[in-house]
C-alpha cells in the first residue's frame, strides 16, 4: 500500500519558511489529485529551534510520519539541519541543500561545535547531495525573500509531477501581490531549477 | 500570505480543504451551530480558537485561564446554546474543578471540551493522558485519528452531548492538532438556544442536589457503554492475518494500519466507555491481542480487568509518540520474529543541539542578562518564553512547575529556608499573561503572608510562547478589537504591594534595571519590578536600525555574547595570558544585520565601545516575522 507514497522531508530552523514551502508542495500534490498529509515535528520552532516538515502524498496516506530511511527527496534550508535529518534519506534518495550556515547561541558560547562541511559529511555517508546557495541566488535577483521560491525551484524537477504544477501554486499564492512579484518568483523558481540541474550535470552520478 | 485553500466560512457547501486537526475541529464546531467558544492559548491547541475567531456568528474569546473558559462554555450551555472550550492537557488540570461538578449538572446545549495532549512534549512541562478525565468525570471520550475525523467528531460530539446531557471530551494529541490533511467540509447548521430554565435541583449544586444527581452519572456510563457497542465511531476491521489483532484509538490507528495493513483492528473513536462485546469479538478472532494507545496504560488495564488477555505497555513505550517505526520491531519481537538491527546509515548523525532560544531584541534578554550578573539569588520561574532563561547563557531560572506556580514556590522557599539559605535573595519571575492566568492569587498570598520575595513581572503585552495572543493587558481582544486594558501597576498595588515598592522599568535599559533589581532584593518584604516592553512578535514592536561591530575595535571580551542574542556571532576565538598570569578566552564577534532589530542590549556591556549603528542606507531593515507554531 505504501509503495506509491512519496515522502518529502523539508528541514531548517524556525523563521526560514520551511512550513510555508511544505504547504505549497502539499498544494501542488493536491492539485495532482493525491491524498496528502503534512506534519511538523517537535520543537518550539519560532524560537530559533529545529523545524522539520514531513510531507507524504499518494493514493491514500495513513500515518503522517515519515520513517528514517524512506525519504525520496530531502529539501534542506540549512546545511547542518540537512545533515541532522540525512538518515531519513533512503539509499537512492536525493538531498537538495541550501548552504546557509545558521549558528545557534550554544555554538557561539563555545559549548558545541558546528561541523565544517555538513554536506561533505552527508556525501561521506553515501548520500547523493546537491548543495547551492539559495540566499545569494535570491540576492542576485534583488530580493532575499525570494530564497524560498529558489528552494521550491530546486525541488521542482524531482517530484512525481511536472514543475509547472508547483509553479502554478506559487503563482496563485503571489497573484494578489501583482504581476511584478509573480514574475520575480518565476525567475527565482527558474534559478533554483537551474542551480540544481547545472550541478547534477557537472557531477555525473 | 493568502492560502491557496482558504478556510472561508462562506465557501460552497461541500469542498475539500487542507486543514490541520486544530482547524478541522474549529470548522466542525462552527458548523455545529456553536454560539460560544472560549480558550486560553496553549500548545498544541492554540489554533482552534484562533481559527474560530475568524468565523462569523459566534462569540470567540481568549479567557484569562482554562477554568474560566470552561465556566463560560458551561454558562452558555445552560441557556441551551451549543458551547465549546479548548485547552492543552495541563489546562484541563486548571479547569478540572469546574469539570468535576459540571458533569453532575450535565449539558443542556451541546457542551464539548477539546483537550490536546502534548504527546512527545514539544512545548510542555509534562506529558499527561487526558483520557483519565473521562473516567474520573464520567464523561465520554472521543478520539479522532486524523483531520477528517477531528472535523466529524467535533460535530458528532455536540449531538452526543445533547442526547445524553453530558459534556463530551474530544481528546486530541499533537499529531492530530498539527497534522494537515484533506477534509471534506459542509455548512453551518442553525442552532437556536432553547433558553435557560430555572431548575435549582440541576443547576445549584449543593449536597442535597448532588446526591440526587450523582447516580445518574453511573447510569449514563452504562448507557454510553451500550452506545459504544453500536456506534459507527467504533469499527471492527476483520483483516486477513489473524496472528495479532489490535485495539487502538487516536492517531495510533494510522500507525497500526501503516505497519500492519492486514491485521484485525478494533478502532475506538468513542474510546470511553469502550465496547466489551466488540472487544471480545476481536479477541476471539486473533491469536494475540495488542493494545496500542498513547500514552498511558488505560485501555489495556481496563481490558485486562474485564478478563481479556492482551499485550500493551509490556512491549510498547508509555512515553512519547508511537509510530510505525516503534510498532514494527515490538510486534516482531512479540511474534518471535528476528528483528534486523538498524542499518548504520539509519543512525542519526551526532550534531550540536539547537534548543529554542529568545528572539533578537527580546526584552526578557535584558532581564536575564541582569540576573545572570547578580550572585546569591534563588530565582523561581514560571511557564512562558521566559522559561528559556533557564538555558544558556543566562542560567538564571531555578524552578519551573506550572502556570502561576512561581509566586507560591517563592513564598514557600522564603518561609521554609533555614540558616543555609538565609543570605540568599528570593525572586519570582512571571510574564503578564501568566500573571493574569494564575499568578495574581500567588502574589496575594505573598503580600498577605508577609513574604520576602522580589517579583519580576515581565510585561511584554502578549502571550508570547504560543505566538503572540492578546491578553487583558494588551488592550485588544481575540479579534484585535480594542478592549479595556488592565493596569498591572494598579492590580499589583491592589493586591497589597506598597506603592513605593512597585517599580516600572525598561528592560532595554540595563543600568537602571540592574540598579533597581539590586535595590529591591535588599528590601525586606514584597516588591514588584514591572519590566515593560512589547514582545518582538507583536505589531506593537517597532524594529529600529541594526547595529554592527567595528572589527578593529572589538577586543574579544565576549561581554556581548553573554547577553544571549541570536544575532551575535563569534568570528574568531583566541586565548591570551593577562599580566596577572590568568588565562583569558577571547571571542571576537559580528552582528548579523539581517537579524538585528536594534534593541541595543549588546551595546551596553561592550567594553571597547565597538558596537555602532549601521547607517540606514547601508543595509535595508528586513524582519523575518514567524507565525505561531505552538
Amino acid at each position: 500500500m505504501s509503495s506509491d507514497i512519496t515522502n518529502i522531508l523539508v528541514c531548517g530552523i524556525g523563521g526560514q519558511g520551511v512550513m510555508t514551502a511544505t504547504e505549497i508542495l502539499a498544494e501542488a500534490a493536491i492539485a495532482q489529485g493525491h491524498d496528502v498529509k503534512k506534519t511538523e515535528v517537535a520543537g518550539m520552532a519560532q524560537r530559533g529551534g529545529v523545524v522539520t516538515s514531513h510531507l507524504r502524498f499518494g493514493r491514500k496516506v495513513l500515518s503522517p510520519q515519515i520513517e528514517p530511511g524512506t525519504v525520496q527527496v530531502l529539501l534542506g534550508f540549512e546545511g547542518a539541519e540537512a545533515l541532522r535529518w540525512s538518515h531519513y534519506l533512503r539509499p537512492d534518495g536525493l538531498a537538495l541543500v541550501n548552504t546557509a550556515r545558521l549558528v545557534p547561541p550554544v555554538v557561539e558560547l563555545g559549548l558545541f561545535e558546528y561541523p565544517d562541511d555538513p554536506t561533505g559529511k552527508m556525501r561521506e555517508a553515501g548520500h547523493k547531495v546537491v548543495a547551492f546557495d539559495a540566499m545569494s541566488i535570491a540576492r542576485d535577483l534583488g530580493e532575499i525573500r525570494l530564497g524560498n521560491t529558489v528552494m521550491l525551484g530546486a525541488i521542482a524537477d524531482y517530484l512525481p509531477f511536472a514543475p509547472d504544477v508547483l509553479m502554478a501554486c506559487i503563482d496563485k499564492r503571489f497573484a494578489r501581490k501583482g504581476e511584478k512579484v509573480v514574475e520575480a518568483n518565476r525567475q527565482a523558481f527558474a534559478a533554483g531549477r537551474d542551480a540544481v540541474a547545472k550541478q547534477l550535470a557537472a557531477t555525473p552520478a | 500570505m493568502a492560502a491557496v485553500l482558504p478556510l472561508s466560512p462562506n465557501s460552497p457547501a461541500v469542498q475539500r480543504l487542507l486543514l490541520s486537526g486544530n482547524e478541522a475541529v474549529a470548522r466542525g464546531v462552527w458548523e455545529a451551530g456553536t454560539r460560544v467558544a472560549a480558550a486560553y492559548p496553549g500548545t498544541p491547541a492554540t489554533e482552534i480558537l484562533e481559527t474560530l475567531s475568524r468565523f462569523p456568528d459566534l462569540h470567540a474569546e481568549w479567557s484569562v485561564n482554562e477554568k474560566v473558559s470552561m465556566e463560560v462554555a458551561l454558562g452558555a450551555s445552560m441557556t441551551g446554546a451549543r458551547a465549546f472550550c479548548a485547552m492543552k492537557h495541563v489546562g484541563l488540570n486548571v479547569a478540572s474543578d469546574c469539570l468535576m461538578t459540571m458533569t453532575i449538572t450535565g449539558a443542556y446545549g451541546g457542551l464539548v471540551i477539546a483537550v490536546a495532549d502534548d504527546v512527545g512534549m514539544s512545548s510542555s512541562q509534562n506529558e499527561q493522558d487526558s483520557r483519565f478525565w473521562g473516567r474520573f468525570a464520567h464523561i465520554p471520550v472521543l478520539e479522532p485519528a486524523d483531520s477528517q475525523e477531528a472535523y466529524e467528531m467535533a460535530k458528532q460530539a455536540f449531538v452526543m452531548s445533547e442526547t445524553y446531557e453530558t459534556p463530551v471530551l474530544l481528546r486530541l494529541t499533537t499529531r492530530i492538532c498539527h497534522v494537515k490533511g484533506l477534509v471534506t467540509v459542509g455548512e453551518r447548521e442553525a442552532h437556536e438556544p432553547a433558553g435557560f430554565v430555572k431548575n435549582p435541583q440541576r443547576w445549584v449544586m449543593v449536597p442535597a442536589h448532588a446526591k440526587v444527581r450523582i447516580p445518574g452519572l453511573f447510569k449514563r456510563d452504562e448507557t454510553l457503554r451500550e452506545v459504544s457497542e453500536t456506534t459507527p465511531l467504533n469499527i471492527l476491521e476483520a483483516g486477513t492475518d489473524r496472528s495479532v489483532g489490535f485495539v487502538t484509538s487516536g492517531p495510533a490507528y494510522m500507525h497500526v494500519k501503516e505497519a500492519f495493513p492486514d491485521a484485525p483492528v478494533l478502532k475506538l473513536g468513542l474510546s470511553h466507555p469502550w465496547p466489551p462485546n466488540k472487544l471480545r469479538e476481536l479477541a476471539a478472532m486473533c491469536d494475540k491481542l495488542v493494545v496500542v494507545e498513547e500514552t498511558e496504560k488505560i485501555l489495556e488495564t481496563e481490558i485486562k480487568a474485564a478478563g481479556i488477555d492482551c499485550h500493551g505497555k509490556d512491549i510498547l513505550p508509555s512515553l512519547g509518540e508511537l509510530s510505525p517505526q516503534v510498532l514494527t520491531p515490538a510486534i516482531d519481537r512479540l511474534l518471535g520474529k528476528p528483528v534486523p538491527p538498524p542499518a548504520p546509515a539509519a543512525a542519526p548523525p551526532k550534531l550540536f543541539p539547537r534548543p529554542p532560544t529568545l528572539c533578537a531584541s527580546c526584552p526578557h534578554m535584558g532581564m536575564y542578562y541582569t540576573l545572570s550578573q547578580i550572585k546569591n539569588l534563588i530565582i523561581s520561574g514560571d511557564i512562558g518564553c521566559y522559561t528559556l532563561g533557564a538555558g544558556h547563557p543566562w542560567n538564571a531560572l531555578d524552578t519551573t512547575i506550572c502556570m502561576g506556580a512561581t509566586m507560591g514556590v517563592a513564598l514557600g522557599m522564603d518561609k521554609g529556608r533555614g540558616s543555609v539559605d538565609k543570605n540568599k535573595r528570593i525572586l519570582a519571575v512571571i510574564g503578564d499573561s501568566t500573571f493574569m492566568h494564575m499568578g495574581m492569587q500567588g502574589l496575594l498570598d505573598i503580600t498577605y503572608n508577609h513574604g520576602n520575595v522580589t517579583v519580576l513581572l515581565l510585561d511584554n503585552h502578549t502571550t508570547g510562547m504560543t505566538g503572540g495572543q492578546a491578553t487583558p493587558a494588551s488592550g485588544k481582544d481575540i479579534h484585535g478589537r480594542d478592549a479595556p486594558k488592565v493596569d498591572l501597576f494598579k492590580i499589583v498595588e491592589a493586591l497589597g504591594v506598597p506603592n513605593e515598592r512597585i517599580k516600572v522599568v525598561d528592560p532595554y535599559e540595563l543600568p537602571t534595571l540592574f540598579k533597581t533589581v539590586r535595590e529591591e532584593i535588599k528590601i525586606e518584604g514584597p516588591s514588584v519590578i514591572i519590566a515593560r516592553r512589547p514582545c518582538v512578535l507583536i505589531d506593537e514592536f517597532k524594529p529600529t536600525r541594526p547595529y554592527l561591530v567595528e572589527e578593529d575595535k572589538c577586543t574579544g571580551c565576549g561581554n556581548c555574547v553573554e547577553v544571549g542574542c541570536p544575532a551575535i556571532h563569534v568570528t574568531r576565538r583566541d586565548r591570551v595570558v593577562k599580566p596577572s598570569g590568568k588565562e583569558v578566552e577571547l571571542a571576537f564577534v559580528e552582528i548579523d544585520s539581517q537579524a538585528c532589530t536594534g534593541c541595543g542590549l549588546c551595546v551596553q556591556p561592550c567594553a571597547p565601545d565597538a558596537i555602532q549603528h549601521v547607517s540606514r542606507r547601508d543595509i535595508p531593515i528586513h524582519i523575518v516575522k514567524t507565525t505561531s507554531s505552538s
